[in-house]
């Protein structure tokens, strides 16, 4: 297929005028601080949208750099049973994608952390791309993460983010070939999501040997952060990922925290995961 | 007559002049120098592509070089042609329905039998291929879904007879009211996996169907059941099942002498359509209607009308139409057809919607059941229930043709072809309980409650 990848590779802060990417700006102060990013997820309207902004709140107090919000969607089709649950709980409970701006707002207004909306991509073409976009940078969000576009078909969603100064996280993955990662890095903004394991989300006792051979794949292709998920639960896997990646993602032992045991489980879970985000001997490398 | 087609308009009268300007626009249609047939994807118009995981990119790459390859191949054609010819039995039949014609205001009815293949239906033509391919690609595993199991019979058809490990996706209410087909499928030699998750139907099957292939990329094939999807199924799924169309084509010139004036299919996810369509789609005087699901009709919001109704959107891959809310999320769709309960439709469809090649329409399911039993009452030939919504549509459309002739001429001077796409065996207890035909306390009946399609 052909791709329709602009070479704009990072982005200049303030390059064009559009702002500097505020994932990019999270990412770097991890490091700075001889930290590898700690990146949390957890979906919208679970069990619903208070709740989701406490939740993120207590994510940031309790050392996470980044927040990723997702998006409940039909047909999920990367997300493993755990997630599926709580966005089909979401839903169930009235959920509305419009909602995603009140709980970015929500979060962005209470605390310094960056935070991401993960969607998979037809809430937002139902929306119309440009309002989509519009209203999350008006919400204070950071970008989109977007497990079901490839840089391929985002044509619309490249032009308007580059306006706009938002961040665009696309996915690469261990079978992602030689150019796909090059235009994938390319068409990146912010960070470049490596996946860990051909699978889907789901906490994993290991993420193997792949998810290091991602990373540097990815950071051979020009990459300047790249950041793991898929499949990490522990602030272990946290610490052995940290070292050779710029940023981990933890989703489903989060969202299970939430189901069990509320927004306390959450803001216990992040502190000990936290832990593990400190780079072991190669503090503050650039 | 001459002087008016050279004239600038000023000398020429209203009428003239109009009849100009329609012949000219014909004209730029028929002459239309671009060929519609064997569209390779990845888009159709602003249809297809991959809306997919960039984990699934590599598989789908190696898949569309595999199928290109294949294409090209002879051995491979002549492997297909030879299954086809002495395993599914084709070439199908062209069968004129002239009982049943009658009831079509009077048009001449043909039917291309595609439910006299090999496990019924025209499902078999695409399953072959597509179970030819994994086997290149060093694939040992098949998956597939399937709603009423037409698919999931035919996947583990295919794998059980090119030795390949075949898994069945099927929705967990599915797989309680088709227990006889998932009997048929374990039969065969497959495992069917209850889906549990979200609505518990065929998309939900899909989409437990593309997690197991992330995962198992590296042995296993998705079987994809219709022209849906990512590129290159569209497109792959549609030659596979050309034949239909290239054969309905021979079939009518040498049983008539002439092309049909139209030529009708049902659309679920549309890979009988396309398939049927796609053998006459440059004979622009030969006019295409696809019939969707009108379930309980469009206005009550029960229905899988999905071009008639639905809007733009990506699903399971690719761009299309789709059944879909003001969020963005998918619609469940209701159909008493299995087969065409999808809320998604091919994105070659789409394309040939929007630019007016092909027509759309809803069939409800009092339509399509009362066809059902017409056909099966004037012809013998029992026809799946999917197969029914083709055959409503072709005795509205017959009507339509017949009510207006030129003066002099008859009703049996137009010519229809329908796509008689699977046959009813799997039905009858629906159609036994819809038409109230079981005693009350009989064990069918309470098979018939549950909706099961034998």
């Amino acid at each position: 297929m052909t791709t329709h990848v602009p070479d704009q590779q990072q982005p200049e802060p303030g390059a064009a005028g559009a702002p500097a990417s505020k994932a990019a700006a999270a990412i770097e102060k991890a490091r700075s601080e001889g930290r590898a990013a700690l990146i949390g997820y957890l979906p919208a309207g679970f069990p619903d949208v208070r709740t989701t902004i406490e939740a993120g709140i207590a994510m940031a107090e309790n050392g996470v750099d980044l927040i990723e919000i997702g998006i409940p969607y039909s047909d999920p089709v990367m997300d493993g049973v755990v997630i599926q649950e709580a966005t089909v709980e979401a839903l169930a409970n009235g959920f509305t994608v419009p909602q995603i701006f009140d709980v970015v707002e929500g979060i962005t207004r209470k605390t310094d952390a960056a935070v991401l909306v993960m969607t998979y991509w037809n809430p937002v073409m139902r929306m119309g791309v440009r309002d989509f976009a519009e209203r999350l940078a008006a919400a204070g969000g950071a970008g989109l993460i977007t497990p079901d576009l490839i840089p391929d078909e985002a044509a619309e969603w490249l032009q308007v983010s580059e306006e706009l100064g938002l961040d665009r996280v696309f996915l690469v993955a261990p079978s992602t070939s030689p150019q796909r990662m090059q235009n994938t890095v390319d068409a990146s903004r912010g960070f470049v999501y490596a996946v860990s394991v051909m699978g889907v989300t789901g906490a994993r006792t290991s993420v193997g040997a792949a998810a290091q051979a991602v990373v540097d794949a990815a950071h051979d292709a020009g990459a300047e952060r790249v950041c793991v998920g898929l499949g990490v639960s522990s602030s272990a896997q946290v610490r052995e990922i940290g070292a050779y990646a710029d940023g981990v993602i933890v989703g489903t032992a989060l969202v299970a925290a939430l189901r069990d045991g509320g927004v306390q489980a959450v803001a216990d879970l992040t502190r000990e995961l936290s832990t593990g985000a400190a780079k072991v001997s190669a503090g503050g490398s650039a | 007559m001459t002087d008016m087609h050279q004239d600038t308009g000023l000398t020429g009268t209203d009428a003239g002049a109009a009849d100009a300007i329609d012949a000219g626009t014909a004209e730029a249609f028929l002459s239309h120098d671009q060929s519609l047939r064997h569209a390779p994807g990845p888009y159709f118009g602003a249809y297809g592509g991959r809306w997919m995981p960039e984990s699934l990119i590599a598989a789908l790459d190696e898949l569309q070089d595999t199928f290109d390859k294949a294409k090209a191949d002879p051995e491979f054609t002549a492997q297909v042609a030879e299954l086809n010819r002495n395993y599914a039995g084709r070439p199908s039949l062209l069968t004129e329905a002239a009982r049943f014609a009658e009831h079509c205001g009077g048009v001449r009815v043909f039917l291309k039998r595609e439910d006299l293949n090999h496990t019924g239906s025209h499902k078999i033509n695409n399953v072959l291929g597509q179970a030819l391919i994994a086997k290149r690609m060093g694939k040992t595993r098949v998956i597939a879904e399937t709603g009423a199991g037409q698919h999931g019979v035919a996947s583990a058809t295919a794998a059980a007879l090119l030795g390949l490990e075949c898994v069945v996706y099927m929705g967990a209410e599915d797989t309680r009211r088709q227990a006889l087909n998932v009997a048929r499928m374990q039969l065969l030699g497959a495992t069917v996996v209850p889906v549990t998750n979200g609505s518990q139907t065929l998309k939900d099957a899909i989409n437990d169907a593309l997690r197991d292939w992330v995962a198992n990329v590296e042995t296993t094939h998705y079987l994809l059941g219709t022209a849906a999807g990512a590129h290159p199924f569209p497109s792959m799924v549609r030659y596979f099942h050309e034949v239909i169309g290239d054969e309905a084509r021979e079939q009518i010139l040498e049983q008539t002498g002439r092309l049909p004036d139209a030529v009708t299919a049902c659309v679920g996810g549309g890979s009988n359509a396309i398939g049927m369509f796609h053998g006459f789609l440059d004979d622009r005087e030969v006019a295409l209607y696809g019939f969707e699901a009108g379930g309980d009709g469009v206005e009550t919001g029960r229905h899988a009308a999905t071009i008639t109704l639905g809007r733009p959107g990506v699903l399971h891959g690719a761009r299309s139409y789709l059944m879909q809310d003001e969020d963005g999320q998918t619609m469940e769709s209701h159909s008493i057809s299995a087969g065409l309960d999808y809320p998604g439709v091919g994105p070659e469809h789409a394309y040939l919607a929007d630019i007016g090649r092909a027509h759309y329409e809803p069939i409800t399911d009092a339509e399509a059941m009362e066809a059902f039993k017409l056909l099966s009452q004037t012809e013998g030939i029992i026809p799946a229930i999917e197969t029914a919504h083709a055959l409503a549509g072709t005795m509205k459309l017959g009507r339509r043709l017949a009510a207006d002739l030129a003066p002099g001429e008859q009703p049996s001077d137009r010519i229809i072809v329908v796509n008689l796409s699977g046959r009813g065996d799997k039905d009858v207890a629906t159609a036994a309980g819809y038409f109230d035909l079981l005693p009350d306390d009989s064990v069918e009946q309470e098979i018939a409650e549950e909706g099961e399609q034998l």
